[in-house]
């Protein structure tokens, strides 16, 4: 396994440094009620060796934006602005043709459903080996036992029988490995994984996690982290972008932001875990649901179901700012940027008008 | 493989059986041939020699039962006309129509397979749109109409190419041609509504996200899983050809198994019309086989458990 990991020495970096920066993502949809915007002004920054969580609820937008980074998004999704910067080159002002280069030694991504993200009609081995094949110009000789290699990275045992074995006849656990296998086989700086571990058991999730975090040890990869799961988040991420109708409305470190939300919606998601909850009694949840995308209200996303909304969030859509954290027991963010878009994660910020007077107690 | 093709040889001994049955009935509802190869005026002592000169006087069922038995021996009767192996006639005259049907097919496939994935490139755009109307037009017109136009257009006012008959490369433009539309129109939305649906799975995003360009991902990924749905039909299709080459072979004069089949019910002909009709029937029955192998070399999960890895 340390033959791949050396394969690339131009891509070791250091712990810390910001790999990607998303600073002002926009993604619009053209559907049959017109235009939708189902990612709005979005700014986060991703480390060499730290993971960051993009958390929400489904069509919070944070699968758009993943989508959108790794230049993956539907025919009828646009980005109509933003950049997003991959190591210095701002990837949404490239063509196609071009982005294709840093397909895979870049950036590589892991979805969610690996029975249906693995083509069906071929063996495993020549869908490991194709990233080489397509940016090593390996031949398929080569590519196999590249592909042999990588499935031995992940932990698949037997892989010189297994690498010509079909998708079907793997578990959901052993999928999900493939999945990630192929998305780590150039090396990528970059590794986005779109709710990796949803469709799978309790136990292999854990598993699967464990193995996402020590191959992201192993080169200092940036690692986004696509998930509704706060259980998920709290154990693996470093920093975390909370997600509502297409917007970030919260950033911080993880341990921050858990503990002291600043945000009435991250609160809310905060408080319906159930972690002393009784017997026959009432759980906890946010009342409503999100706004439609094509129903999203002028001022404050989070209007209709915030506890707290004042006329002001009704009029005027609050920035993301910087905030005072008063409450975490982290340690203080000395830096405090003056503008609002793509504050780095580890700064602490929060889209609301009242954020101060959240009450943590 | 030997234990599915036993399988198959099996189950499909039945249904040729009964094609034999009702081809055997249903010939001799044409009537008795002594009225078409004796004289006008024939005695009566001569029609009842003919008849029973080819056993024609026996009650339907001995007759049935004594072809069965020639059958079984490999013996199918001679021709009334020619006094020839009926088995002969029918293997001679079938190359005309395999060569026929095999080059309209793989010409069909081609192009319907380049337009449909053309068209499944952008749903709805400008070559999806010209497709889909060339293609349903190309579907729906009749092959007969089309043969005696491109007769009329090509042969008789033009010039360019022969009305009939075989020799030459020019001969076969006309037939093939008519042939084509068909099969080529319907592949093509086949093939297109296949594509179409293949591109949308998340396996083509994945190979997107490993930096395969548009060419590979409709190549490589998606035409495979394509190929299932279009497999089915051109299956369906090759049968048509093989039987419905009645049409152009006659029009066409291309002395293939339909151009036979029709003569022979012409001529009342029996023994020759059911070596015909038996021939075609297990050359459908080889192609279906030839297409479930077809589906498992193409998609492992249609393979039976014991060629799994």
């Amino acid at each position: 396994m340390s033959a791949l990991t050396q394969a690339s020495p131009a891509a070791a970096g250091q712990t810390g440094t910001t790999v990607l920066k998303v600073e002002g993502l926009t993604v619009d949809l053209r559907t049959s009620r017109g235009t939708v915007r189902a990612v709005d002004n979005v700014g986060f920054e991703a480390r060499a060796g730290e993971t960051l969580a993009l958390l929400g609820e489904s069509g919070c937008g944070k699968s758009m934006t993943a989508k959108a980074v790794a230049g993956l998004l539907d025919p009828i999704a646009d980005v109509t602005g933003g950049e997003i910067v991959l190591n210095g080159t701002d990837l949404a002002a490239l063509s196609p043709r071009q982005r294709r280069k840093f397909a895979g030694p870049e950036l590589g991504i892991v979805f969610q459903d690996a029975l249906t993200a693995l083509n069906p009609v071929y063996p495993v081995g020549t869908q490991l080996g194709e990233a080489f094949r397509i940016h090593h110009k390996l031949s398929a000789k080569q590519a196999r036992a590249k592909a042999i290699e990588l499935m031995k990275r992940v932990g698949i045992p037997e892989p010189e029988s297994r690498v010509s074995a079909y998708p079907h006849q793997f578990s959901g656990g052993m999928r999900q490995r493939i999945l990630i296998a192929m998305a780590v086989a150039l090396n990528p700086r970059l590794l986005i994984a779109d709710e990796p571990t949803t469709a799978l058991d309790v136990t292999v999730q854990a598993q699967i996690m464990a193995l996402l975090r020590s191959l992201r040890e192993e080169s200092d990869m940036a690692v986004v982290l696509i998930t509704h799961d706060l259980a998920v988040v709290a154990e693996e991420a470093d920093t975390v972008a909370i997600m509502y109708a297409g917007n970030v409305v919260e950033t911080g470190r993880v341990a921050d932001v858990f503990s002291n939300p600043r945000h009435p919606y991250t609160k809310g998601l905060l408080e319906s875990v159930p972690v002393n909850a009784e017997r026959g009694g009432e759980l906890n949840s946010i009342p409503g649901s999100p706004p439609e995308l094509h129903n999203i209200p002028p001022g404050c996303v989070y209007q209709s179901r915030c506890p707290m909304v004042q006329e002001i969030c009704r009029a005027q859509r609050p920035e993301l700012l910087p905030i005072n954290d008063d409450g975490g027991s982290a340690g203080s963010h000395s830096t405090r940027p003056a503008t609002a878009t793509a504050l780095p994660v580890t700064v602490r910020a929060a889209a609301c008008h009242f954020s101060e007077e959240l009450d943590n107690d | 493989m030997l234990v599915y093709l036993r399988k198959r040889i099996l189950s499909s001994a039945l249904p040729l059986v009964a094609v034999i049955v009702g081809v055997f009935a249903l010939a001799r509802l044409t009537g008795n041939p002594a009225n078409l190869y004796l004289p006008l005026n024939a005695t009566d002592q001569m029609r009842a020699d003919f008849t029973a000169r080819h056993g024609l006087d026996q009650p339907l069922l001995t007759q049935m039962a004594d072809y069965f038995g020639g059958v079984l021996r490999l013996d199918f009767g001679e021709s009334l006309r020619t006094g020839e192996s009926a088995a002969a006639m029918a293997l001679r005259a079938f190359p005309a129509t395999l060569q026929l049907a095999a080059t309209t097919m793989v010409l069909a496939i081609v192009l319907a397979v380049i337009v449909g994935c053309w068209a499944a490139l952008k749903p709805n755009g400008i070559a999806d749109r010209i497709s889909s109307f060339v293609s349903m037009a190309a579907a729906s017109i009749p092959d007969f109409w089309l043969a005696i136009v491109g007769i009329w257009i090509f042969a008789i006012t033009l010039g360019w190419l022969p009305t009939s008959g075989v020799g030459g490369a020019s001969a076969w433009v006309l037939p093939i041609a008519t042939l084509l539309l068909r099969p080529f129109g319907v592949l093509v939305q086949i093939v297109r509504g296949a594509m179409v649906s293949a591109l949308s799975e998340p396996y083509i995003k994945l190979a997107r996200s490993k930096g395969a360009g548009d060419v590979r991902v409709v190549t490589h990924h998606a035409l495979r899983n394509a190929a299932a749905p279009a497999l089915t039909v051109a299956g369906d299709l090759t049968v048509g050809l093989v039987n419905g080459a009645v049409v152009v072979e006659t029009i066409f004069g291309w002395p293939g198994i339909g151009k036979l089949m029709i003569d022979s019910i012409l001529q009342r002909d029996f023994a020759v019309l059911q070596a015909a009709v038996l021939l075609t029937a297990i050359a459908i029955f080889v192609l279906n086989i030839l297409i479930d192998l077809g589906y498992a070399l193409l998609d492992a999960r249609v393979r039976p458990a014991t060629v799994k890895a």
